[in-house]
């Protein structure tokens, strides 16, 4: 990262904030795809980094519950605690009833998935939130979009889209004003703020991260005395916005796997709302 | 990908514009693992937890099968010294009514013992009353023949020699009485 802000730093006069642009790495392979470019072919850093992320996480759990026994070891804890967690914590108290283990594997999935892409971009090197790419935010909302209105159709059928429009008990006149708005909160506002809070709070922070670094790089280098002492204050503010970032990171994780399970939730018993 | 990479630059390229491949590498990564969180990670967790569940609870209901045979053998421990207690109290009334009757029956043959010994002593006195009574009545006709015959062949007149003869008489009677009983 501050490789990459050097050179913008150095063709231009004074500082030039690094943009979106410059928190993507250049491609691995020749044929990189490019970022914010819809149909351009390649293979970039952070579909490595996903494709890591899926051989971490299945390595790491096929592992922890290859030998199960009743008294777990270190490992096994780990894993049982880390399954028990969604599946009791997200998906047996928001979903509940006798079938939510029917969707735990979804929740436990995304939930680490979501949350090892995002710690990689707090670890060096790596440092870049896989999600900070709106591709895979959208990808991942996508599936469960799908997924939960799946799940609302083939429960009640085509009586769903009703349900899930149409609150009960509401008068006619109000319902010409109620219907659209719950359309558009349901079925558009739902999975577009659910991938781009995700996307928007990891790219976001990986900005604020990239700046930062730019900055110090900066400062360091304009020679100045003043400057140079001054970059000691931004990296004590970089540090702390790092710390935070790695707060976000978890977060976010925990909270789009929770807005599943409500949804998933609200798709099951939508006859109750 | 130097073009497009201009061409991204001047259009400013959109932040919000996905690039399909980390579409698809997004999405092909999430079903993999999908697939395999719910082929093993989760079937392996899953059966681990129902183990542990029903260990625990089978421990618990073998804990509470322990406790109740404990509960019962302990009742049933309470009961049988209960009734040791009452047997033994029972016993203990019963051996000292016993005693009491081998008291009374020891006394009553005792009392009969020595009845029947007095009865047996008053009938041997009065078999050798008897006895003697015989023996006496044999003996008083000749003693008093024998008597009267050296009375007569004496003098009856002399007083004095009528009781010496008497005296000699009743001495010689009771020589012969002694040597009698020496002899018998």
């Amino acid at each position: 990262m501050i490789a990459l802000a050097l050179p913008a730093t150095t063709t231009e006069e004074g500082f030039i904030a690094p943009t979106i642009e410059d928190t993507h790495y250049p491609n691995i392979f020749p044929w990189g795809g490019e970022y914010g470019v819809l149909l351009e072919p390649g293979f970039g850093k952070q579909m490595l980094l996903m494709i890591l992320s899926v051989v971490l996480i299945a390595t790491f759990f096929l592992i922890a519950s290859r030998r199960n026994q009743l008294v777990p070891g270190k490992l096994q804890f780990l894993g049982e605690s880390a399954y028990g967690f969604v599946r009791n914590s997200i998906g047996k108290d928001i979903i509940g009833g006798r079938d939510f283990l029917k969707y735990v594997p979804w929740l436990f999935t995304v939930f680490f998935f979501v949350l090892v892409n995002n710690i990689f971009g707090a670890i060096p090197l790596l440092q870049v939130p896989t999600f900070s790419h709106p591709g895979s935010a959208y990808a991942i909302a996508a599936i469960f979009f799908v997924l939960w209105v799946g799940i609302g159709l083939k429960k009640h059928g085509l009586r769903y889209l009703k349900l899930a429009v149409v609150p009960a008990g509401v008068p006619w006149p109000i319902l010409i004003i109620v219907v659209p708005i719950e359309i558009i909160s349901n079925f558009i506002v739902r999975p577009v703020t659910h991938s781009l809070r995700l996307f928007a709070t990891m790219l976001a922070g990986h900005l604020i991260v990239t700046l930062a670094g730019s900055a110090i790089a900066y400062m360091v280098g304009t020679g100045s005395i003043l400057l140079q002492g001054t970059s000691v204050l931004v990296l004590i503010g970089f540090v702390a916005m790092y710390m935070l970032e790695a707060l976000i990171m978890v977060l976010q994780a925990y909270v789009f796997t929770l807005l599943a399970a409500i949804y998933i939730e609200g798709a099951l018993h939508a006859d109750a709302h | 990908m130097l073009n497009a990479a201009i061409m991204a630059a001047e259009e400013g390229s959109n932040p919000l514009i996905p690039n399909l491949w980390e579409l698809l590498v997004t999405v092909v990564g999430f079903a993999v693992l999908l697939f395999i969180v719910i082929k093993y990670v989760m079937p392996a967790f899953e059966k681990t937890f129902a183990e542990r569940t029903e260990a625990i609870e089978g421990g618990i209901a073998k804990a509470e099968a322990a406790q109740a045979e404990a509960n019962a053998a302990l009742d049933e421990y309470k009961q049988q010294l209960t009734e040791a207690r009452t047997e033994a109290n029972r016993i203990r009334e019963e051996a000292r009514a016993e005693g009491a009757q081998i008291l009374a029956d020891l006394k009553a043959k005792a009392a009969a013992e020595s009845a029947r010994i007095t009865e047996q002593a008053q009938v041997q006195i009065d078999a050798e009353r008897q006895t003697a009574l015989v023996s006496l009545r044999a003996e008083v006709g000749t003693l008093a023949t024998d008597l009267a015959s050296r009375i007569v062949g004496e003098s009856l007149a002399d007083d004095d020699r009528s009781s010496r003869v008497v005296d000699r008489f009743l001495s010689d009677l009771e020589t012969s009485s002694q040597s009698a009983g020496a002899i018998r």
